[in-house]
Protein backbone atom coordinates (compact mmCIF):
# COMPACT_ATOMS: atom_id res chain seq x y z
CA UNK A 1 0.00 0.00 0.00
CA UNK A 2 2.91 2.10 0.64
CA UNK A 3 4.17 1.47 -2.54
CA UNK A 4 1.19 2.59 -4.49
CA UNK A 5 0.47 5.63 -2.50
CA UNK A 6 2.56 8.71 -3.90
CA UNK A 7 4.65 11.01 -1.00
CA UNK A 8 4.40 14.10 -1.94
CA UNK A 9 7.24 16.02 -1.76
CA UNK A 10 7.56 19.35 -0.20
CA UNK A 11 9.15 22.53 -2.61
CA UNK A 12 11.71 23.51 0.53
CA UNK A 13 12.72 23.22 4.36
CA UNK A 14 13.56 24.81 6.93
CA UNK A 15 16.93 25.62 8.96
CA UNK A 16 16.65 26.01 12.77
CA UNK A 17 19.76 26.61 15.06
CA UNK A 18 17.86 25.66 17.69
CA UNK A 19 20.32 26.63 20.71
CA UNK A 20 19.48 30.48 19.70
CA UNK A 21 15.88 30.17 19.64
CA UNK A 22 13.77 31.40 21.78
CA UNK A 23 10.80 29.77 21.68
CA UNK A 24 8.16 33.31 20.92
CA UNK A 25 6.42 30.74 18.28
CA UNK A 26 6.29 33.62 15.48
CA UNK A 27 7.14 31.48 13.24
CA UNK A 28 4.50 28.79 13.86
CA UNK A 29 1.54 31.03 14.63
CA UNK A 30 2.58 33.12 11.58
CA UNK A 31 3.83 30.26 8.75
CA UNK A 32 1.18 30.25 6.01
CA UNK A 33 1.28 26.38 5.62
CA UNK A 34 1.04 25.73 9.22
CA UNK A 35 4.03 23.16 8.67
CA UNK A 36 5.79 24.09 11.71
CA UNK A 37 5.24 23.12 15.93
CA UNK A 38 6.80 23.28 18.50
CA UNK A 39 9.96 20.24 19.65
CA UNK A 40 8.88 18.64 22.58
CA UNK A 41 12.36 19.01 23.25
CA UNK A 42 14.21 21.62 25.35
CA UNK A 43 17.38 23.19 24.10
CA UNK A 44 19.72 23.96 26.09
CA UNK A 45 17.92 27.29 27.68
CA UNK A 46 14.90 25.44 28.49
CA UNK A 47 13.05 26.68 25.64
CA UNK A 48 11.41 24.74 22.91
CA UNK A 49 12.63 25.11 19.47
CA UNK A 50 10.77 24.45 16.47
CA UNK A 51 10.42 21.38 13.95
CA UNK A 52 8.91 20.76 10.43
CA UNK A 53 6.61 17.52 11.46
CA UNK A 54 4.77 18.04 7.97
CA UNK A 55 7.82 18.92 5.71
CA UNK A 56 5.53 17.92 2.57
CA UNK A 57 3.71 21.31 3.05
CA UNK A 58 7.03 23.75 3.26
CA UNK A 59 7.04 25.80 0.50
CA UNK A 60 10.56 26.88 1.63
CA UNK A 61 9.24 30.98 1.57
CA UNK A 62 11.39 31.96 4.29
CA UNK A 63 8.25 33.95 5.91
CA UNK A 64 9.21 32.15 9.19
CA UNK A 65 12.79 33.56 8.58
CA UNK A 66 11.52 36.73 8.26
CA UNK A 67 9.46 36.62 11.53
CA UNK A 68 12.23 35.29 13.47
CA UNK A 69 13.35 37.89 16.06
CA UNK A 70 15.91 35.70 16.89
CA UNK A 71 17.42 34.61 13.40
CA UNK A 72 17.18 31.41 14.33
CA UNK A 73 15.20 30.12 11.33
CA UNK A 74 14.98 30.24 7.97
CA UNK A 75 13.51 28.68 5.07
CA UNK A 76 15.15 27.34 1.84
CA UNK A 77 13.35 26.55 -1.91
CA UNK A 78 14.90 23.31 -2.92
CA UNK A 79 14.86 24.90 -6.33
CA UNK A 80 18.04 27.43 -4.72
CA UNK A 81 19.35 24.28 -3.51
CA UNK A 82 19.40 22.44 -6.85
CA UNK A 83 20.77 25.78 -8.32
CA UNK A 84 23.89 26.20 -5.88
CA UNK A 85 24.19 22.27 -6.38
CA UNK A 86 24.64 22.85 -10.15
CA UNK A 87 26.43 26.05 -9.94
CA UNK A 88 28.90 24.20 -7.68
CA UNK A 89 29.41 21.01 -9.93
CA UNK A 90 31.62 22.36 -12.56
CA UNK A 91 34.28 24.00 -9.57
CA UNK A 92 36.99 21.24 -8.90
CA UNK A 93 37.66 20.53 -5.45
CA UNK A 94 40.96 22.25 -4.85
CA UNK A 95 42.61 21.21 -1.77
CA UNK A 96 43.99 23.35 0.70
CA UNK A 97 47.54 24.52 -0.09
CA UNK A 98 49.54 25.88 2.93
CA UNK B 1 5.44 11.38 17.27
CA UNK B 2 7.85 12.97 15.16
CA UNK B 3 10.72 14.59 16.85
CA UNK B 4 12.88 14.60 14.37
CA UNK B 5 14.31 17.65 14.14
CA UNK B 6 14.47 20.03 10.82
CA UNK B 7 18.14 20.92 10.64
CA UNK B 8 20.03 19.23 8.49
CA UNK B 9 23.40 20.25 9.31
CA UNK B 10 25.33 18.00 6.12
CA UNK B 11 22.62 20.03 3.71
CA UNK B 12 23.76 23.46 5.06
CA UNK B 13 27.48 22.68 5.12
CA UNK B 14 27.34 20.75 1.42
CA UNK B 15 25.79 23.71 -0.06
CA UNK B 16 26.81 26.97 1.69
CA UNK B 17 23.35 27.98 2.89
CA UNK B 18 23.26 30.75 5.34
CA UNK B 19 20.60 32.58 7.44
CA UNK B 20 20.14 35.43 4.80
CA UNK B 21 20.22 37.68 7.94
CA UNK B 22 23.79 36.35 9.44
CA UNK B 23 26.03 38.25 7.17
CA UNK B 24 24.75 41.85 8.42
CA UNK B 25 24.76 40.95 12.45
CA UNK B 26 27.97 40.67 14.30
CA UNK B 27 28.30 37.00 14.74
CA UNK B 28 30.05 36.81 18.21
CA UNK B 29 27.40 38.61 20.21
CA UNK B 30 24.68 36.42 18.93
CA UNK B 31 22.26 35.10 20.94
CA UNK B 32 21.05 38.87 22.04
CA UNK B 33 19.31 40.29 25.10
CA UNK B 34 16.02 40.96 23.34
CA UNK B 35 13.01 39.34 25.02
CA UNK B 36 11.52 35.97 24.02
CA UNK B 37 8.80 37.93 21.61
CA UNK B 38 10.43 41.02 21.46
CA UNK B 39 9.65 42.41 18.01
CA UNK B 40 13.18 44.46 17.64
CA UNK B 41 14.62 41.65 16.11
CA UNK B 42 11.87 40.99 13.47
CA UNK B 43 12.71 44.88 12.55
CA UNK B 44 16.36 43.87 12.15
CA UNK B 45 15.27 40.87 9.42
CA UNK B 46 13.18 43.66 7.48
CA UNK B 47 16.52 46.09 7.31
CA UNK B 48 18.83 43.30 6.27
CA UNK B 49 16.41 42.10 3.66
CA UNK B 50 15.68 45.86 2.50
CA UNK B 51 20.18 46.22 2.45
CA UNK B 52 20.41 43.32 0.35
CA UNK B 53 17.38 44.64 -1.92
CA UNK B 54 18.92 48.07 -2.16
CA UNK B 55 21.77 46.33 -3.60
CA UNK B 56 24.14 48.94 -1.65
CA UNK B 57 27.50 49.53 -1.00
CA UNK B 58 27.61 48.64 3.12
CA UNK B 59 31.28 50.31 3.49
CA UNK B 60 28.88 53.60 2.69
CA UNK B 61 26.16 52.81 5.28
CA UNK B 62 26.45 53.68 8.88
CA UNK B 63 23.75 52.77 11.52
CA UNK B 64 23.29 55.11 14.90
CA UNK B 65 21.21 53.89 17.61
CA UNK B 66 20.49 55.80 20.82
CA UNK B 67 20.32 53.95 23.94
CA UNK B 68 17.26 51.25 25.14
CA UNK B 69 16.34 48.03 23.71
CA UNK B 70 16.15 49.10 19.94
CA UNK B 71 19.88 51.16 20.24
CA UNK B 72 21.10 47.86 20.93
CA UNK B 73 20.74 47.66 16.76
CA UNK B 74 24.10 49.19 16.42
CA UNK B 75 26.11 47.03 18.42
CA UNK B 76 24.50 43.58 16.67
CA UNK B 77 25.13 45.08 12.80
CA UNK B 78 27.84 44.38 11.12
CA UNK B 79 28.13 47.79 9.23
CA UNK B 80 29.64 51.38 10.58
CA UNK B 81 27.80 51.90 13.47
CA UNK B 82 27.40 54.21 16.61
CA UNK B 83 25.98 53.92 20.14
CA UNK B 84 25.43 57.30 21.42
CA UNK B 85 24.23 58.67 24.66
CA UNK B 86 20.89 58.90 25.07
CA UNK B 87 18.20 60.46 22.61
CA UNK B 88 21.42 62.31 20.63
CA UNK B 89 21.29 59.54 18.30
CA UNK B 90 19.80 62.19 15.72
CA UNK B 91 22.47 64.79 16.28
CA UNK B 92 25.50 62.33 16.12
CA UNK B 93 24.04 61.07 12.47
CA UNK B 94 23.66 64.34 11.65
CA UNK B 95 27.13 65.19 11.82
CA UNK B 96 28.36 61.89 10.26
CA UNK B 97 26.12 63.05 7.10
CA UNK B 98 27.49 66.41 6.92
CA UNK B 99 30.92 64.68 7.30
CA UNK B 100 30.99 62.48 4.63
CA UNK B 101 28.26 63.53 2.12
CA UNK B 102 28.12 59.85 0.54
CA UNK B 103 27.25 58.04 3.58
CA UNK B 104 23.72 57.03 4.43
CA UNK B 105 22.91 57.01 7.82
CA UNK B 106 20.24 55.09 9.28
CA UNK B 107 18.83 55.97 12.90
CA UNK B 108 17.78 53.62 14.65
CA UNK B 109 16.09 53.78 17.76
CA UNK B 110 13.47 53.31 19.88
CA UNK B 111 10.36 55.92 21.21
CA UNK B 112 11.48 56.80 24.05
CA UNK B 113 15.07 58.03 22.57
CA UNK B 114 13.68 59.53 19.43
CA UNK B 115 10.39 61.56 20.62
CA UNK B 116 10.83 61.86 24.28
CA UNK B 117 14.33 62.04 24.99
CA UNK B 118 15.55 63.37 21.56
CA UNK B 119 12.39 64.71 20.94
CA UNK B 120 13.90 68.29 20.19
CA UNK B 121 16.22 66.84 18.04
CA UNK B 122 13.89 64.83 15.68
CA UNK B 123 11.88 67.68 15.62
CA UNK B 124 14.92 70.18 14.38
CA UNK B 125 16.45 67.23 12.25
CA UNK B 126 13.02 66.60 10.35
CA UNK B 127 12.07 70.32 9.97
CA UNK B 128 15.96 71.01 8.15
CA UNK B 129 15.31 67.87 6.17
CA UNK B 130 18.35 66.56 7.32
CA UNK B 131 19.26 63.69 4.88
CA UNK B 132 18.40 60.92 7.23
CA UNK B 133 16.69 57.50 7.37
CA UNK B 134 14.70 57.66 10.99
CA UNK B 135 13.60 54.10 11.81
CA UNK B 136 11.31 54.22 14.96
CA UNK B 137 10.90 50.81 16.92
CA UNK B 138 7.79 51.48 18.71
CA UNK B 139 6.95 49.70 22.11
CA UNK B 140 4.55 52.04 24.02
CA UNK B 141 6.84 51.77 26.69
CA UNK B 142 10.27 52.32 28.07
CA UNK B 143 11.46 48.99 28.36
CA UNK B 144 15.24 49.07 29.37
CA UNK B 145 14.94 50.73 32.30
CA UNK B 146 11.60 48.96 33.23
CA UNK B 147 8.23 50.15 31.57
CA UNK B 148 7.94 53.77 32.67
CA UNK B 149 5.81 56.11 30.65
CA UNK B 150 6.59 56.98 27.80
CA UNK B 151 5.28 59.51 25.10
CA UNK B 152 4.01 57.14 22.73
CA UNK B 153 2.13 55.40 25.60
CA UNK B 154 -1.37 55.44 24.62
CA UNK B 155 -4.26 56.47 27.29
CA UNK B 156 -5.40 53.78 29.66
CA UNK B 157 -2.39 50.77 30.03
CA UNK B 158 -0.61 50.75 33.48
CA UNK B 159 2.75 51.41 33.60
CA UNK B 160 5.40 51.19 36.75
CA UNK B 161 5.45 55.15 36.77
CA UNK B 162 1.66 55.18 36.36
CA UNK B 163 0.38 52.24 38.03
CA UNK B 164 -3.22 53.35 38.06
CA UNK B 165 -2.98 53.65 33.89
CA UNK B 166 -1.74 56.29 31.97
CA UNK B 167 -4.06 59.51 31.09
CA UNK B 168 -1.13 61.39 29.42
CA UNK B 169 -2.15 62.21 25.89
CA UNK B 170 0.62 60.03 23.76
CA UNK B 171 2.40 61.73 20.39
CA UNK B 172 0.85 60.63 17.26
CA UNK B 173 4.67 59.88 15.91
CA UNK B 174 3.70 59.79 11.90
CA UNK B 175 1.84 63.72 11.93
CA UNK B 176 4.30 65.31 14.59
CA UNK B 177 6.60 63.83 11.43
CA UNK B 178 4.91 65.37 9.10
CA UNK B 179 3.77 68.68 10.43
CA UNK B 180 7.68 69.06 11.47
CA UNK B 181 8.27 68.27 7.43
CA UNK B 182 9.71 64.77 6.83
CA UNK B 183 9.33 63.76 3.09
CA UNK B 184 8.56 60.09 3.70
CA UNK B 185 6.55 59.15 6.79
CA UNK B 186 5.46 55.68 7.09
CA UNK B 187 4.12 53.34 9.51
CA UNK B 188 4.12 49.50 9.75
CA UNK B 189 3.37 46.94 12.62
CA UNK B 190 6.00 43.88 13.09
CA UNK B 191 3.07 41.55 11.63
CA UNK B 192 3.26 43.55 8.21
CA UNK B 193 7.04 41.87 7.33
CA UNK B 194 6.95 42.07 3.71
CA UNK B 195 5.61 45.80 3.97
CA UNK B 196 8.31 46.96 6.48
CA UNK B 197 10.94 45.47 4.30
CA UNK B 198 9.64 47.43 1.54
CA UNK B 199 9.09 50.68 3.33
CA UNK B 200 12.79 50.68 4.68
CA UNK B 201 13.77 50.20 0.95
CA UNK B 202 12.35 52.73 -0.55
CA UNK B 203 13.46 54.74 2.85
CA UNK B 204 17.41 53.86 1.85
CA UNK B 205 16.69 54.85 -1.54
CA UNK B 206 14.86 58.05 -0.79
CA UNK B 207 16.67 61.33 -0.08
CA UNK B 208 15.68 63.44 2.69
CA UNK B 209 13.88 63.47 6.56
CA UNK B 210 12.61 59.47 6.31
CA UNK B 211 10.35 58.15 9.17
CA UNK B 212 9.61 54.66 9.55
CA UNK B 213 7.63 53.61 12.62
CA UNK B 214 7.86 49.76 13.22
CA UNK B 215 5.23 49.02 16.31
CA UNK B 216 6.64 46.03 17.86
CA UNK B 217 5.35 44.08 21.25
CA UNK B 218 7.09 44.50 24.60
CA UNK B 219 5.78 41.39 26.40
CA UNK B 220 8.05 41.61 29.04
CA UNK B 221 6.82 44.80 30.27
CA UNK B 222 4.19 46.41 28.03
CA UNK B 223 1.84 43.22 27.68
CA UNK B 224 2.50 41.68 30.87
CA UNK B 225 1.81 44.60 32.98
CA UNK B 226 -1.46 44.93 30.79
CA UNK B 227 -2.37 41.16 30.49
CA UNK B 228 -2.20 41.75 27.02
CA UNK B 229 -0.44 37.90 26.93
CA UNK B 230 2.76 37.07 25.24
CA UNK B 231 4.36 38.69 22.12
CA UNK B 232 3.09 36.77 19.73
CA UNK B 233 -0.63 37.65 20.94
CA UNK B 234 0.61 41.35 20.34
CA UNK B 235 0.87 40.60 17.06
CA UNK B 236 -2.25 38.51 16.57
CA UNK B 237 -3.53 42.14 17.37
CA UNK B 238 -1.76 43.89 14.88
CA UNK B 239 -3.00 41.38 12.57
CA UNK B 240 -6.77 41.88 13.80
CA UNK B 241 -6.74 45.62 14.28
CA UNK B 242 -5.10 47.02 11.49
CA UNK B 243 -5.84 48.75 8.34
CA UNK B 244 -4.03 49.44 5.69
CA UNK B 245 -4.77 52.75 4.38
CA UNK B 246 -1.60 54.34 2.34
CA UNK B 247 -1.87 57.99 1.74
CA UNK B 248 -3.93 58.74 4.51
CA UNK B 249 -4.07 62.19 6.71
CA UNK B 250 -1.85 61.55 9.30
CA UNK B 251 -3.81 63.29 11.53
CA UNK B 252 -6.24 60.42 11.94
CA UNK B 253 -3.77 57.87 12.65
CA UNK B 254 -3.53 58.47 16.34
CA UNK B 255 -3.47 54.94 18.36
CA UNK B 256 -5.77 54.24 21.09
CA UNK B 257 -5.29 51.66 23.73
CA UNK B 258 -5.84 48.35 21.76
CA UNK B 259 -7.53 49.93 19.77
CA UNK B 260 -7.21 50.24 15.73
CA UNK B 261 -4.18 51.05 14.13
CA UNK B 262 -3.98 52.63 10.90
CA UNK B 263 -0.67 51.67 8.91
CA UNK B 264 0.57 52.05 5.61
CA UNK B 265 2.49 55.03 3.67
CA UNK B 266 1.62 58.17 4.79
CA UNK B 267 3.33 60.98 2.97
CA UNK B 268 5.77 61.03 0.44
CA UNK B 269 6.94 64.09 -1.49
CA UNK B 270 10.40 65.67 -1.91
CA UNK B 271 11.98 69.20 -0.33
CA UNK B 272 15.36 70.16 -0.94
CA UNK B 273 17.50 68.48 1.70
CA UNK B 274 19.65 70.79 4.17
CA UNK B 275 22.48 70.64 1.95
CA UNK B 276 20.96 71.41 -1.15
CA UNK B 277 19.19 74.49 0.41
CA UNK B 278 23.19 75.57 1.47
CA UNK B 279 24.22 74.97 -1.64
CA UNK B 280 22.08 77.10 -3.55
CA UNK B 281 21.76 79.67 -1.25
CA UNK B 282 25.93 80.18 -0.59
CA UNK B 283 25.61 79.78 -4.40
CA UNK B 284 23.53 83.07 -4.81
CA UNK B 285 25.42 84.75 -2.20
CA UNK B 286 28.81 84.18 -3.14
CA UNK B 287 28.60 83.27 -6.52
CA UNK B 288 31.73 81.69 -8.00
CA UNK B 289 33.15 82.36 -5.22
CA UNK B 290 31.78 79.51 -3.37
CA UNK B 291 32.62 75.65 -3.77
CA UNK B 292 29.32 73.23 -3.62
CA UNK B 293 29.57 70.94 -0.73
CA UNK B 294 28.71 67.33 -0.90
CA UNK B 295 27.16 66.77 -4.18
CA UNK B 296 29.77 65.02 -6.20
CA UNK B 297 30.13 61.74 -4.28
CA UNK B 298 26.60 61.31 -3.42
CA UNK B 299 25.57 57.46 -3.19
CA UNK B 300 23.09 56.71 -5.85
Amino acid sequence: MSEATPVKKGKGTVFVRMEICKGCSFCIDFCPTHCIEFSREFNAKGYHFPVLPRPEDCTGCDLCGLYCPDFAIYGVKFKDIEKRRQAAAPEPLVPAQP
Amino acid sequence: MNELPSFDANLEQEFGLINPVMPYLRQDRIPHIWCPGCGIGTTVNCFARALTDSGMDLDKVAIVSGIGCTGRVAGYMNLDSFHTTHGRAIPFATGLKLANPGMKVVVYSGDGDLTAIGGNHFVHAARRNMDLMVVCVNNFTYGMTGGQVAPTTPVGPSQTTMPYGNFENPFNLPFLADACGAVYVARWTVYHVKQLAKALLEGLHKKGFVFIEAMSPCPTLYSRRNRLGDGVDQLKYYKEKSVIRNGADTKEVGIAYQGEIVVGKFVDRDRPTWLDSMNEHYGKVFGDRFTPYGVTDGQE
